[in-house]
């Protein structure tokens, strides 16, 4: 049996609360139903998964995916051994064996073909079959899995099957409230209350030019960069032009009108 | 001139002398001795004696010229100022000119010439640069006067004189280089018109205007559009069209920005002003509006006066701005250095209205705490304005009090005063605040900006408004802006039966076709790499993996290898010329004659069923054209059309007509390609002769202008290739399509040779 503990969250994950989703997380553990997360870039969503991993304190499992990911990767494979050939579980086949969360983030990464096996998984059945081990797994009773998925840079050709979407309950995240998004740069990075806000003003800029030329806006974690950046004691105007602005576009008129967002945020005095 | 002077002058001596210098000029026109008098004692002020001499001897000449009074005397008053500005060595280079267009028969033009010198020479200050106006004024006299049977020049050139009148206005705007480049658009284009050149010259024509935009120096709105829409947007979640109005001087008072239901106006262009860059400029003007958008709340006028609405407009946008930057403070540099610091004391109550003056300082005493102005009434309402906006955002009402409040205790008699002091007092980032006043009673004297006047419907034709696309013009390297209308139209239809006759007649083609369309059929494979599950063993990765096995190391189970088959991505678009010589008939090699025309129904049919076959995406479209106000583009089939009947019965009814205009028409229909989503687009011109068009007499014209289109697709990503029926095409087409061209010769032959070239391209 796989080692639980190396999969524990063991100290506390920062995690501000935007309305009631622990406790309709902490429900939807209750039920160990399947949930996805969706929202844009870092506007927490694996941060929310974390912290409630710690609070039901389940190990979690977090599998990045990509577009090279195949089934095995997900559930295991026979490796070649010199004396023959030894099984090695998947993750998602430990998180099923060992009763932890098990979170596949960004999962439209993945081919589609993959995404199918975990379709036992989250329905009633709660089984994985393992067609090369012959082996059927019946899922540990705290077992959940969690998928995060992101709406926003999806193309036509990446998109979750309706037969996936159905399986899940859903969380609809976005960039907190300009209060509580200030109250997590300063929380995050320690910098005053009105340096931090008035970063939030200019994300908030951005984010209105989404579908204007940037395909998504400043995150709060970006805005996080930034914040640290100055209280490291780098020129707010700078810490905002590299943190903030350079990263999310090449186009040059949106460079240029986030970098007088910033000019005209901070007055020359700053 | 001061009365002291001329007691002073007003001797024996003096009078002595100015008949002495009277004689000097020998001229006896009476108008001449009104003004002598004046003129001399300006002259005497600036010009040297030899100056003076030299100033005489030009007036005699223009006075003996014979062309009546009025160069004399424009000169005489004239160049005194003249001479102040450039001094008076530049009288020779000037004389020149004149006598050069007295020779001319531009005689005419010396009068307009001289009366607009000073204000010319006022722009151009110094003697390199009026030489450089000289040059262009005698080159622009060479080019455009008119001569019979080519050996002496007769007709007066009609521009000529419109150019004078309009120099200074040109010369606000251009340099002279840009100048040069106006001159030179409208001699090479109007030269055989002398009504348009007139036009043109008195800046009455739109392409005159279009040239002039082109040539300005500062920052053009429409440059910036985009990036002014994203600083709204971004900065202030808020967005409107951007409508730029004309600031070309001939305007006064200079129109202020402003925003209504049609959008925001800002001026058109736009220098740096202050140290603050254009694009920062029309910003505060965004920030300002969108300031006013944001937080005003307009207020009925008819109970105000003119004077009081003045001071509440100050007051609110001394408001909006304390807003703005209680937002955006670092825009507080740029509201600095443009806004203007009048100076106290400036305005003398006495004899002037002080009201702008009062209100323009206080503006700045709201914005500028630095400001220094020791006024207490002043003071007093600049701490009553802080106060009250400490509270909160305030409203357009509670500002509205202050302000009355503000008038009421600094009115004076002198306000009044129909002498106004202005200087110092424009804030030319702010709107004229239209949006604040709601009136109960319609006004009678005012202009009414929000009232839509009925205008009579014109009845249009029945067909799309024209596209306008540019022209390269080679000689001058630069496109002509608008200058071909383009009307767009689906084409007329006829019978489709004439088209599946056609197409049976080459039953046999069509079968040989079938066989070659089967092959080109897509079936390519890709190969898909590294799987674990897969069709096929990929040997290489396969070994390797082994070797890794036998070596000890984990070996990669990745060892197998898929196929994807990946279509055609091709997007197809077929250009017709349908110009009048489609009409020729061509002997056929079996007896008999076949019009161009009809052997190109059946090519085309031949093509658009061969396409069909493979599932390219495809369109067609003819063209001809009848000058540049008059290029049709008829849609014959397109994209999201089938190969049927309705398109069939387009392409039946197919005629010969007019002009090749190609360049609008090509670009036309790369703008559809562009749409396209797909890897690779073709343009295929189906065309039997060069371009040409009755309104243009310079053959490599239209030409060139193909060539530039071509280079344009290029760059868009279409791909363009020519079928010529012109068996002389060889001298012309490949400088418009590089290689990318066939020449048919046996016409005869273009049913079968069309697709067959077709699909040669795209195997």
């Amino acid at each position: 049996m796989t080692d639980k503990t190396q999969f524990m969250v063991v100290d506390e994950p920062f995690y501000q609360q935007q309305g009631n989703e622990v406790a309709l997380y902490e429900a939807a553990y209750a039920a160990r139903l399947p949930v996805m997360v969706k929202g844009p870039t870092g506007c927490g969503k694996s941060r929310f998964i974390e912290y409630m991993a710690w609070k039901l304190g389940r190990p979690l499992i977090t599998v990045a995916c990509n577009e090279d990911m195949t089934a095995s990767d997900l559930v295991g494979r026979y490796l070649l051994e010199a004396d023959g050939t030894r099984w090695l579980d998947g993750p998602l086949t430990t998180a099923a064996r060992i009763g932890a969360i098990c979170y596949l983030d960004e999962v439209v990464e993945a081919r589609q073909d993959t995404t199918v096996v975990i379709h036992p998984l989250t329905d009633h059945r709660r089984t994985l079959p393992l067609d090369k081990k012959g082996e059927l797994i019946r899922a540990h009773a705290d077992f959940q899995l969690v998928i995060s998925y992101n709406p926003g840079y999806q193309s036509l050709m990446k998109d979750l099957k309706q037969s996936t979407k159905q399986r899940f309950t859903a969380f609809d995240f976005d960039y907190p409230e300009a209060a509580l998004e200030t109250a997590i740069v300063v929380s995050e990075s320690g910098i005053d209350q009105a340096t931090a806000a008035q970063l939030i003003s200019i994300g908030a800029a951005a984010r209105r030019l989404k579908g204007h030329g940037l395909d998504e806006g400043i995150s709060t974690r970006l805005l996080v960069y930034a914040a640290t950046l100055i209280k490291g004691g780098v020129d707010a105007r700078d810490a905002c032009r590299m943190a903030l602005v350079r990263p999310i576009t090449d186009d040059r008129d949106i460079r240029d009108t986030l970098d007088h967002a910033i000019e005209a945020t901070f007055a020359q005095a700053s | 001139m001061p009365d002291s002077d001329r007691k002073d002058n007003d001797s024996a001596a003096w009078r002595q002398s100015l008949d002495a210098y009277r004689a000097a000029l020998a001229c006896g026109f009476p108008q001449v001795g009104e003004v002598f008098d004046d003129c001399m004692h300006d002259a005497l002020t600036v010009l040297s004696p030899a100056g003076v001499s030299a100033y005489l001897d030009t007036g005699r000449f223009l006075g003996g010229m014979g062309r009546g009074v009025e160069p004399v005397l424009t000169f005489l008053e004239e160049w005194p100022p003249i001479a102040r500005t450039l001094g008076e060595e530049a009288l020779p280079a000037i004389a020149a000119t004149i006598r050069e267009l007295s020779k001319s028969p531009n005689a005419k033009a010396i009068t307009p010439f001289l009366q607009t010198l000073a204000a010319v020479a006022r722009r151009l200050p110094s003697r390199p640069q009026i030489q450089r106006y000289l040059d262009l004024t005698l080159e622009f006299a060479a080019r455009t006067t008119g001569s019979i049977h080519g050996i002496h020049q007769t007709f007066a050139s009609p521009g000529l004189p419109e150019f004078f009148a309009q120099a200074p206005t040109l010369l606000d705007n251009l340099a002279i280089a840009g100048l040069r480049t106006w001159v030179d658009y409208g001699i090479r284009n109007y030269h055989q018109h002398p009504e348009r050149q007139r036009d043109y010259f008195s800046l009455r024509s739109a392409d005159s205007r279009a040239v002039l935009q082109r040539e300005r120096h500062g920052t053009l709105l429409v440059d910036h559009e985009r990036l002014l829409d994203l600083y709204l947007r971004a900065l202030w979640h808020d967005s409107a069209q951007l409508v730029p109005y004309p600031t070309d001087g001939e305007q006064s008072p200079p129109a202020t920005p402003y925003y209504d239901a049609g959008g925001i106006r800002l001026p058109d262009v736009l220098d740096e002003q202050h140290g603050v860059s254009a694009i920062d400029c029309y910003r505060a003007m965004l920030a300002h509006i969108a300031g006013h958008r944001r937080w005003s709340q307009p207020m009925f006028a008819d109970n105000i006066s003119p004077m009081q609405r003045l001071a509440v407009e100050v007051f609110e946008d001394s408001r909006i701005e304390a807003l703005v930057l209680r937002r955006y403070p670092g825009l507080r540099r740029t509201f600095l250095a443009l806004h203007p610091a009048p100076v106290e004391g400036d305005c003398d109550p006495q004899n002037t209205s002080c009201l702008r003056h009062r209100l323009a300082m206080l503006s700045r005493a709201l914005l500028d705490a630095a400001h220094g102005y020791h006024d207490a009434e002043l003071r007093k309402f600049v701490g009553h304005f802080h106060e009250t906006m400490a509270a909160g955002d305030s409203s357009s009402e509670e500002i509205a009090t202050l302000a009355l409040a503000y008038i009421a205790r600094t009115r004076c008699q002198s306000d009044q005063l129909a002498k106004v002091h202005f200087a110092d007092t424009e804030i030319a980032y702010r709107d004229d605040n239209r949006h604040l006043w709601r009136f109960h009673e319609r006004s009678d004297d005012e202009e009414m900006f929000d009232e839509h006047r009925p205008t009579a419907e014109v009845a249009e034709p029945d067909r799309l408004p024209p596209r306008h696309y540019p022209e390269w013009d080679y000689q001058s390297e630069s496109y002509r802006p608008d200058w071909v209308s383009l009307y767009e139209s689906l084409h007329p239809a006829g019978n489709a039966a004439d088209i599946d006759r056609l197409l049976e007649k080459h039953a046999a083609l069509a079968r040989r076709l079938k066989r070659l369309l089967d092959l080109l059929k897509p079936q390519e494979k890709q190969r898909i790499r590294y799987q674990e599950d897969g069709s096929e063993l990929d040997l290489d990765v396969a070994i390797r993996s082994l070797i890794d096995f036998k070596g000890g190391a984990t070996a990669d189970p990745r060892i197998n290898m898929s196929h994807r088959s990946s279509g055609r991505n091709l997007a197809v678009f077929l250009l017709l010329d349908l110009s009048q010589s489609l009409a020729d008939k061509v002997k056929l090699a079996s007896g008999g004659e076949q019009s161009i025309l009809e052997l190109s129904q059946e090519a085309v049919s031949l093509l658009a069923w061969s396409i069909e076959q493979l599932g390219d995406p495809f369109a067609i479209a003819g063209f001809h054209s009848d000058t540049r106000h008059d290029v049709r583009y008829l849609h014959l089939k397109g994209y999201s059309e089938r190969w049927g009947d309705l398109v069939k019965g387009r392409l039946a009814a197919m005629q010969a007509g007019y002009s090749t205009r190609m360049g609008a028409a090509m670009r036309h229909a790369a703008h559809y390609l562009a749409a396209q989503k797909a890897e690779k687009k073709l343009l295929l011109v189906l065309t039997d002769g060069q371009p040409a068009d009755v309104d243009v007499h310079d053959d490599r014209l239209l030409i060139e202008d193909a060539r530039k289109s071509v280079e344009e697709l290029d760059q868009q990503g279409i791909f363009s290739y020519c079928i010529s029926l012109d068996r002389k095409a060889d001298e012309y087409v490949s400088d418009i399509f590089g290689r990318r061209y066939s020449v048919i010769d046996r016409v005869e032959r273009l049913p079968e040779r069309l697709p067959e070239l077709f699909m040669a391209l795209t195997r």
